[in-house]
């Protein structure tokens, strides 16, 4: 369908879509930049000068800045290790034959699809509440002492609750990948002579090798904007052990109300994550080619 | 494998796949099953809350009353189906014309589409809650509506793109050879032909913007809250609230697990933007 | 009704040409086949005949009116794709009757010639059915129903028989021979299958790089080949090409020889050789012979009774009558 008069009608067709997301990411981002440069704190109205890599300097300087990108570290590398090597785990699992395959798989894909906010506030007290949550009374009946989760280790429970909400994710997009795998493939190797083992290492995890990568690319770009888990479970605390950079940009924006300080960090943000979207975008065109 | 495999295998695998799923599972389960008791029952030891207390309805009912529920559930109804309706107003040209009518550019936009899903919200949290705020559209559902439907809008022109060009160019060439022009083209074989494509899109839209926990809480207070902010809510609790809360949380999250069990495929379609297959 | 010229006819996509322009004249009922290898511009012919693509510049005029700006609906051709490019969420009979409801042709009659049309395909008991529950050769009927209640001026089969296995695609080829000599309209077939080529073409255009080689029928094609590709082109096994001093012997830069005109014997002849390796098909015998001082191993048809062992020594001797030659430019002389 090339002929010329669907060109025009074509550009015109798509121009809505590219106009309003050039101005969703554009307009804001300027925003962002300019605010980040001045000093601007909501509850000091008057003059708001610019004054240069101020915010910046003020903002990376500040001690919750390094316990933010540690904590943020540690959330995202923990949730990506759980998730991708429980999800390799599962996906084998899952590829094998048996009964009621359906129903085991809704089960251990329904965590992606609760709010994160239900799952914050029903794991932290159906579960993690030393006194009154499953976990504290599975200690009990064993003879431990029950784990105050979200007093002693705030920031492990935040990894566990967002990896029981990852996992499914990550379980279901290897699980596709595995199942495109050519079956003549590992039977021509097990012809060869290779063992289960020899199987899993040489044929299948190199096939898998795309699909980790690409759950590894995605997951961190959305996982670095982990909020509400956060939000509803610790707010950030005990003192600075959950807040993250996201987190520490929203209490900079909207309880310090540090307009500037608030926008420069979400410039930092958004390096870091372009940072890894760089890489995925590559991914993605590869495949766009083919 | 297309070897047969022994009942005995087949049985192992399902004791352990069934294990793991049922723990993984659990949570779902239980809140289920909290919902349905009283609040002193709730805290109970676990077999005692399984086997021992009564079954009641009063949680729902406090849940409804207290915070007025359905409204909140109303709010969310209405921003989920709202944005995704709204975004295939935008989506459709776009994708139909990017499918059937590629130019060079083509793959770059449609790259950069997707670029925009990456940006972290805190970025520009800033300038959209002033504009908000400015606009007087804060706790409005039309600006979540809209917030909503850009942040999904790559998603669905992504997937709707995608779905478009499955569809074979020669059943339309066809068609026009049928003495078919093109509205008859779009009207009687483009739109059967891509109904369930449109409808799997439809159903991921809407399951994200129901769970979307960052724009639906920093931008509500009291009158457009949906049900993420609302849950949010109970994070500061008075007394006893476990039955209250998982009677909110599984209103809230079961519409979502049912669709969320029809749209698996185009999960994983719509969400790894095609880099697996 | 069913008359095509093409005059010097090009077509380019962006700056590579991939038809130089070409003249074509097709007459009312003629069974025509583009035949050539892969990427040679016979499917591009055949969409531009159909108007799914714009000719670049030239004229295609049927029944002597101009067509080269009509959209593919107004030109009154029917085109049988090679992946049948049925409807699949419409019924057999709704894939059939689409044409006709695009036309607006009353329902009675709309109805009659879906009756007709399943009789003569044997689709009566399928008109209900969903095209993803039919097989292939099921398929293949629908689409060329669908074409037939256009009642065109003109069929356009593209590659219609290659996605069938062996045994149906001998089947389709007599059925679709069959509907030539029934309806009596002209047909534009193209292939890449020399077999289907020879067997149902009234006259065949074979095409190299967007290039017409030869026109004329299949035996002047067989006879008379214009040059070394259309000889090697027409007729299975090919055949063989020598060139050499065999060939200055005849004064010629390179000699042809099909396989069937070559005389075989133990004792004498023209060529001294040793057998290679022999095909047998039961009916003919096909053996690969290494004569001496020739590059190319020569095939040779026999008679499938004769038994010739490999490593025998064999004398070759082409029958004079059936010798081509070529010059340096490869065409004949």
């Amino acid at each position: 369908m090339a002929t010329k008069a669907s060109s025009a009608s074509a550009r015109l067709m798509i121009s809505p879509a590219v106009l309003l997301l050039f101005m969703w990411m554009i307009v804001p981002l300027a925003m962002t930049l300019y605010f980040s440069f001045l000093r601007y704190n909501l509850l000091q109205p008057g003059d708001n000068p610019f004054v240069g890599w101020e915010n910046y300097y003020w903002f990376v300087t500040d001690p919750s800045f390094k316990d933010a990108m540690f904590n943020t570290l540690i959330l995202v590398g923990g949730v990506l290790a759980i998730t991708t090597i429980g999800g390799v785990i599962l996906a084998l699992l899952l590829d094998r034959p048996m009964f009621g395959t359906g129903i085991i798989r809704i089960m251990v894909i329904a965590p992606f699809f609760v709010m994160p906010t239900v799952s914050g506030l029903v794991w932290k007290n159906l579960f993690m509440n030393p006194v009154n949550g499953i976990f504290g009374y599975l200690s009990t009946v064993f003879g431990f002492e029950p784990i105050d989760f979200f007093g002693q280790i705030p920031l492990v429970s935040i990894i566990f609750i967002v990896s029981w909400m990852w996992l499914p994710f990550a379980t279901l997009i290897l699980l596709t990948a595995m199942q495109s795998l050519d079956q003549e493939q590992l039977e021509a190797a097990e012809m060869d002579g290779a063992n289960w083992m020899n199987r899993f290492l040489f044929i299948m995890l190199p096939h898998l090798a795309r699909a980790i990568t690409v759950v590894i690319l995605i997951q961190t770009i959305f996982l670095l904007s982990v909020f509400a888990e956060i939000l509803v479970t610790t707010n950030g605390g005990p003192g600075t052990s959950t807040t993250t950079l996201t987190y520490l940009i929203y209490v900079s924006s909207l309880f310090q109300f540090d307009v500037g300080m608030g926008s420069a960090g979400g410039v930092i943000a958004i390096i870091l994550a372009n940072i890894v979207a760089i890489f995925l975008m590559r991914m993605i065109g590869k495949n766009l080619d083919a | 494998m297309a070897r047969a495999v022994s009942n005995k295998t087949k049985i192992i695998n399902t004791v352990v796949g069934g294990t793991i799923g049922f723990l993984i599972f659990f949570p779902i389960l239980w809140i289920f099953i909290v919902s349905f008791k009283t609040e002193e029952d709730a805290i109970r030891a676990p077999m005692e809350v399984l086997f021992s207390s009564g079954w009641t309805l009063d949680s729902f009912a406090a849940v409804q009353a207290r915070a007025d529920y359905l409204k909140h559930f109303f709010n969310s109804v209405i921003i989920s189906v709202g944005s995704t309706l709204l975004g295939l107003v935008i989506a459709i040209p776009a994708a139909w014309s990017m499918a059937f009518v590629p130019t060079k550019n083509t793959k770059n936009v449609l790259m950069w589409m997707l670029s925009t899903k990456m940006l972290p919200p805190v970025g520009v949290l800033i300038p959209i809650y002033l504009l908000f705020r400015d606009l007087g559209i804060l706790d409005s559902r039309i600006g979540l509506t809209i917030v909503l439907m850009l942040i999904n809008l790559p998603i669905i022109i992504w997937m709707l793109y995608t779905y478009f060009k499955e569809i074979p160019s020669e059943i339309l060439e066809a068609a026009r050879m049928d003495g078919a022009n093109l509205r008859e083209e779009v009207l009687y074989v483009l739109t059967p032909m891509a109904v369930p494509g449109i409808a799997s899109t439809v159903l991921l839209s809407i399951i994200l913007a129901w769970n979307e926990s960052f724009w639906t809480i920093i931008l509500t207070s009291a009158k457009a809250a949906p049900l993420t902010a609302f849950i949010n809510s109970f994070s500061s609790p008075e007394g006893l609230f476990y039955a209250k809360l998982s009677a909110a949380s599984i209103m809230a999250i079961a519409p979502i697990l049912i669709m969320g069990w029809f749209s698996q495929k185009q999960l994983v379609r719509g969400l790894t933007f095609g880099a697996v297959k | 009704m069913g008359r095509i010229t093409l005059k010097q006819v090009q077509k380019k996509f962006g700056d590579v040409e991939v038809i130089p322009p070409l003249d074509l004249e097709i007459k009312d009922g003629e069974f025509v086949v583009f035949v050539g290898p892969s990427g040679c511009g016979k499917s591009t012919l055949l969409r531009l005949i159909a108007g799914l693509e714009d000719t670049t510049s030239g004229n295609i005029e049927i029944d002597d009116e101009d067509a080269t700006g009509l959209p593919p609906a107004k030109r009154g051709l029917a085109m049988v794709f090679q992946s049948y490019a049925l409807y699949p969420h419409m019924s057999v009979r709704k894939n059939i009757a689409f044409p006709m409801r695009m036309a607006k042709i009353p329902k009675e009659e709309q109805d009659r010639k879906i009756e007709a049309a399943a009789k003569a395909l044997n689709l009566t008991d399928y008109l209900d059915r969903k095209p993803g529950q039919l097989s292939g050769g099921q398929r293949q009927r629908v689409a060329i129903g669908r074409a037939i209640v256009r009642e065109p001026a003109a069929f356009l089969f593209d590659e219609p028989l290659s996605n069938l296995d062996a045994a149906l695609r001998v089947g389709m080829r007599l059925e679709i021979s069959e509907l030539h000599k029934r309806l009596d309209t002209t047909m534009v077939y193209v292939t890449h299958d020399q077999v289907e080529a020879m067997t149902m073409a009234d006259k065949i255009v074979v095409l190299q790089a967007g290039v017409i080689e030869q026109v004329g029928s299949p035996l002047d094609l067989y006879r008379a080949p214009k040059n070394k590709f259309v000889a090697g082109f027409i007729g299975s096994p090919k055949m063989n090409l020598i060139e050499g001093a065999a060939a200055s012997k005849h004064n010629t830069h390179t000699i042809g020889i099909r396989p069937e005109h070559i005389e075989v014997s133990t004792k004498s002849g023209d060529w001294k050789g040793t057998v290679g390796v022999s095909e047998h098909l039961g009916s003919d015998t096909f053996l690969h012979v290494n004569v001496d001082g020739f590059a190319e191993p020569i095939t040779v048809r026999i008679s499938g009774d004769i038994e010739l062992k490999y490593g025998d020594s064999i004398y070759l001797t082409p029958i004079a009558e059936q010798l081509h030659k070529f010059d340096d430019q490869g065409q004949r002389v």
